[in-house]
């Protein structure tokens, strides 16, 4: 092969000098799915059944069948999803270009706000603050909103519903258009089981993130795992949904292209960890 | 209301066969009844093309009836029947058979009865035996008539205060008869203290309460006679039958049968009365069944079994001669065959030809039919006063 | 006197489980009409319309005058004691496991003469008694005579247990126990007596009113269960499937759209993922185990309850997609009968009118309380019937299902859109 960056890449991951870090939950049944009022139309968690185990119903071979919402496990949304992105051109799976699924991302450390309140919201004056460490953020990245949240393996925990709903991290309504405005990124990505905070719909306009990022024909990834492995700046995510005709979005295997030599936000034990790193949900007992 | 009934003129019964009783076989009942039937043209020095009519009842010979049974052995007949009545059959064969040969419809008619007994023989006859039975008796766990025959007994014991001593002095006598009777199974004495300790089977039956199913075969021939005598074959005269089925549908547990509302005709048919009768074989598949017929049967009232039984001995040699080859309890139930075995004896008995202890002087018997627990009590009755031809 | 039952030792492990027998199951046609009655927890017998002749055995024609016009009636079972037995020996695999057996010969009051199971504190004849009639382990109407007045546990009798599906000192799997039926059937089974009620939940994070009162109860066990989730089904049937003795599927999907009124199969899908493919998932994983303890002692497993719905037997045509899935599963626990019947696994379907609960809200009332629901669900356990009308509606449907199930099709389809 000649001597070009794509062949770098290759030598460089062959070298371990680029680390390729799985941001993707396992899709499996026990992976909590988001719950609409009952009157909706509901999103179907993760469901598979065999069809066939070496058995009188396949000899030689094990299958599956499974079913699932296109907005299952880690999953893409796609502009076309929200009322907002609705007749914007190239706004469906099948029709985003594909060069959109490869791009940068800043990850924002908010684990710490995360910890102390579930219902914290991300500021224009977070980002500020941020940039002003980290560098102005790049058009055309991904956003992270990196809470920690993930770690939660206990479906109740990482749900955290109760009378008043569901109390997960987000971004304001500023801080979404700020965003979408004043730096043109790509999309915004959420460890939690939505890119808008789970009381979003006291927000003004209700669900802010999708109104304004699908509605600029951006877009949104859901349940990500494993972004305290990622630097702030300097990881390169491939993020492609399943080409489906006229797909809201899909399940998909989100990785990123960490290079070793930047600086890493996680101590080097959890990094080595990482690759081996299950984030299968555990069922409580 | 006594009506008078046609006698029987000159139809005879002869040639008295059993084939001996075996405790399982893996033979079908076809091969017990022609044992039977080869037996009888043997004893009786008759060839077979002879027979004209022939009377069949068995329990396990399905899928024939008797109809199977002239193809199976080479028989052309001009007379035919099966009477699926149990213990009344032996009784009914007879009426049935004594009416062709009177009447001319046939000449000489082969009375057989037998069954094949394999170790499931019993269960599977059960599940065809009858619709109410299986739909109101088995699914409560009895298998088979114990339940009923115990509901009766214990019914009968409260009602007339008969004692477990009193159907026990009935067994042992029977045990008695049948030591010397060479074709019982049941060859071992029995006392009184045997009967009372015996195990339990469906309070208050126990043990020796019950009879023993096995394999075998009885026969006899009705015919003329003249035709008899032609054979050089000793006979029986007919004096008297009767038979009725579902009498006292209405009594609320059976405590008596059909003979009760028959034997005024019986005897003024036979012309006799209860005390001419020298010996009894009384269908005894339960001993509270045998006390029913002896009341019912005018040998003492309604009730007074108990007093009765107290009074009198039942061996061949006692004062009122019981079934005396045994009857079912000792010798065993061999299907249908019980419904022949105390007739069979009878006609042994007043020929003056006993296989086992005799009755001195025998010339009037009787014998006494009962069968068929349908549902909760024995639907046939009948019996027929016989007399020795030289009476 | 019936001794009251006790809480049996628990059983050694190593130990072969006996198998389960039947007792004869075989009937006449015309002797099922009393099986179908008793099914519904009735004792009836056929009466002459033309003479009024009560008939036992169940026949084809009047034994008084030979009419064929019979007709099922209910019967108050009165009558005497006339005989008894105590069996102790049969040939029958079933009672030979169970000697001594007391049996009673009745006459009732209404003419007949029966032969009954005899529970033990029946006095010795002539004594007064009661006839019920049961379905027994095979299934089939068997007739069980009853002291004249209830005595002290009178439920624990021996003979009679073996008719019923008394929860008492057994195990029970409830499979929702997050509706507002389940929450309420959760602590009627422990007030019944249940050792262990294992309470099923699909979404651990729903806290609905009442659910942390169960929680608390020291005779429940919360295990995760959803049963669209075959993964999940077949996991707790590996942990717990072979302890349950009673399983009571509560699992409920339903909403209220007809066809017109919903857009697209996804509501009536879900309704069908929990309704008949869930009651399906269960059956596969669960039954197996509950077949193979169908004779296991004192406790041993005996029935199954479907919570289905009176909509199951006519469509109702505003929870027109829910009444097709219900209609699917009552199909499909047919099939599970036949299935769990060599066991003598009871299947016992359930089928109220409307609930009063939210996905009923718009129907005018008569609505069943699920607290009422619960208690006829555990009268119907300890009742030994497996078709059960809760509640004025249910019975009321039912009745004109059966008279002519047209006329009852047009009506519910006039009835107004709630």
């Amino acid at each position: 092969m000649s001597d070009t960056v794509l062949s770098r890449l290759i030598a460089e991951l062959a070298g371990g000098r680029i680390r390729v870090v799985d941001l993707t939950q396992t899709l499996s049944p026990d992976f909590p799915q988001i719950v609409l009022p009952p009157e909706m139309g509901q999103a179907w968690p993760f469901r598979i059944e065999e069809a066939s185990r070496y058995d009188a119903r396949g000899p030689g071979w094990y299958w599956n069948n499974f079913s699932c919402s296109e907005h299952t496990g880690t999953h893409f949304d796609a502009p076309i999803h929200w009322i907002s992105g609705r007749h914007l051109p190239d706004n469906a799976t099948d029709t985003i270009a594909a060069d959109k699924f490869v791009a940068p991302a800043c990850v924002l450390d908010c684990s710490r706000q995360a910890a102390a309140d579930a219902d914290f919201l991300l500021t224009v004056d977070f980002l500020r603050q941020w940039e002003r460490r980290h560098g102005r953020i790049a058009p055309g990245s991904w956003v992270l909103m990196r809470t920690d949240w993930s770690k939660r393996t206990d479906p109740v925990a990482y749900q955290n519903i109760d009378e008043t709903g569901q109390h997960t991290p987000g971004p304001n309504t500023d801080a979404v258009r700020f965003l979408v405005e004043e730096r043109g990124v790509l999309g915004f990505g959420s460890e939690a089981i939505g890119t808008d905070a789970g009381q979003a719909f006291h927000l003004k306009p209700p669900y802010p993130c999708h109104y304004y990022m699908h509605g600029s024909g951006r877009f949104g990834l859901q349940c990500l795992t494993n972004l305290d492995l990622l630097p702030p700046v300097g990881a390169v995510l491939i993020a492609a949904p399943l080409k489906i005709k006229e797909g809201s979005g899909s399940p998909l295997r989100v990785l990123a292209l960490v290079p070793q030599t930047a600086p890493a936000s996680a101590a080097p034990r959890a990094a080595r960890k990482a690759i081996k790193r299950s984030s299968v949900r555990k069922r409580r007992k | 209301m006594t009506r008078a009934r046609a006698a029987y003129d000159d139809v005879v019964v002869a040639a008295p066969v059993t084939v001996p009783y075996v405790r399982y076989s893996i033979r079908g009942a076809h091969w017990f009844l022609a044992a039977a039937l080869a037996d009888l043209f043997k004893r009786a020095g008759l060839a077979k093309d002879k027979l004209d009519g022939l009377c069949v009842s068995s329990f396990t010979l399905a899928p024939d009836s008797a109809v199977g049974l002239t193809q199976h052995l080479g028989l052309t007949l001009r007379w035919l029947d099966h009477i699926p009545m149990g213990g009344a059959c032996g009784v009914v064969a007879l009426r049935r058979a004594a009416r062709a040969v009177q009447s001319g419809d046939a000449d000489i008619v082969a009375c057989i009865a037998g069954d094949t007994n394999h170790t499931h023989s019993f269960r599977l006859n059960l599940a065809t035996f009858s619709q109410f039975a299986r739909d109101a008796v088995y699914p409560y766990g009895s298998g088979g008539a114990n339940a009923s025959f115990a509901f009766l007994t214990a019914y009968y014991m409260r009602t007339y205060g008969a004692t477990p001593e009193d159907f026990g002095k009935i067994c042992v006598a029977q045990r008695a008869n049948a030591l010397q009777f060479p074709h019982a199974l049941m060859k071992k004495p029995l006392t009184l203290d045997d009967y009372l300790n015996a195990r339990l089977i469906a309070d208050p039956l126990r043990l020796y309460d019950c009879v023993m199913p096995c394999a075998g075969a009885e026969a006899f021939l009705v015919l003329r006679r003249a035709a008899a005598e032609k054979l050089g074959l000793p006979y029986a005269r007919i004096l008297g039958t009767i038979e009725r089925h579902n009498a006292f549908p209405d009594d609320p547990v059976q405590y008596r049968g059909g003979w009760a509302l028959d034997r005024d005709e019986l005897y003024a048919q036979a012309q006799i009365e209860p005390k001419d009768i020298d010996v009894l074989a009384a269908y005894d598949d339960y001993p509270v069944i045998t006390l029913m017929q002896i009341e019912d049967l005018g040998f003492c009232n309604k009730g007074e079994g108990p007093d009765f039984v107290r009074r009198e001995s039942f061996t061949a040699e006692g004062s009122f001669p019981l079934n005396t080859s045994g009857g079912q309890l000792s010798v065993g139930q061999a299907g249908a065959a019980g419904g022949f075995l105390g007739l069979v004896e009878i006609i042994r008995q007043i020929t003056g030809k006993p296989l086992g202890a005799a009755v001195d002087d025998a010339r009037l018997g009787l014998a006494s039919g009962f069968g068929m627990i349908n549902y909760d009590r024995g639907l046939c009755s009948g019996a027929a006063i016989l007399a020795g031809q030289h009476t | 006197m019936t001794r009251p039952l006790l809480r049996s030792p628990r059983k050694n492990p190593i130990l072969r489980t006996r198998l389960p027998t039947l007792p004869p199951s075989a009937r006449s046609r015309v002797a099922l009409g009393l099986t179908a009655a008793a099914a519904r927890g009735r004792f009836e017998l056929q009466v002459c319309r033309d003479c009024g002749t009560v008939q036992y055995p169940p026949r084809e024609a009047c034994r008084a005058c030979l009419s064929a016009r019979l007709d099922w009636r209910a019967q108050d079972g009165t009558g005497e004691l006339v005989s008894e037995t105590t069996l102790r020996h049969s040939h029958e695999l079933f009672f030979r496991e169970r000697m001594p057996w007391r049996l009673g010969l009745v006459k009732l009051d209404s003419g007949p003469l029966i032969v009954a199971h005899l529970h033990g504190d029946c006095a010795a004849p002539p004594s007064r008694v009661r006839v019920r009639a049961h379905l027994d382990r095979a299934g089939q109407a068997a007739l069980v005579a009853l002291p004249d007045k209830d005595t002290p546990h009178m439920a624990d009798d021996r003979e009679l247990r073996e008719l019923t599906c008394d929860p008492k000192f057994r195990k029970v799997l409830v499979t929702d126990a997050k509706t507002p039926l389940g929450r309420v059937l959760v602590e009627a089974l422990v007030a019944a007596g249940a050792d262990l009620v294992w309470a099923g939940e699909a979404e651990p994070w729903k806290r609905p009113p009442g659910y942390e009162r169960i929680k608390a109860l020291p005779q429940v066990a919360i295990v995760p269960l959803d049963v669209t989730n075959s993964r999940a089904v077949k996991e707790l049937a590996g942990e717990i499937g072979g302890r349950i003795d009673i399983l009571i599927n509560t699992a409920d999907h339903h909403r209220n759209f007809g066809i017109a009124a919903r857009d697209g199969v996804e509501t009536a899908r879900a309704e069908m993922d929990v309704n008949y493919f869930g009651l399906l998932r269960l059956a596969q994983e669960f039954a197996p185990a509950l077949r193979a303890r169908g004779a296991d002692g004192q406790s041993s497993a005996v029935a199954w309850v479907n919570v289905l719905s009176v909509f199951a037997l006519s469509n109702f045509p505003p929870h027109g997609t829910y009444s097709a899935s219900q209609a699917a599963a009552l199909s499909l626990s047919q099939c599970l009968r036949a299935e769990l019947a060599p066991a003598g696994v009871r299947v016992v379907n359930v089928f109220p009118g409307p609930i009063d609960d939210e996905w009923s809200q718009t129907l005018p009332p008569p609505k069943i309380a699920p607290v009422r629901l619960a208690a006829d669900i555990v009268a119907a356990l300890r009742g030994g019937a497996e078709d059960v009308y809760p509640g004025d509606v249910a019975e009321d449907w039912l009745n004109r299902w059966r008279d002519n199930p047209k006329a009852l099709e047009r009506e519910l389809a006039a009835m107004p859109q709630p």
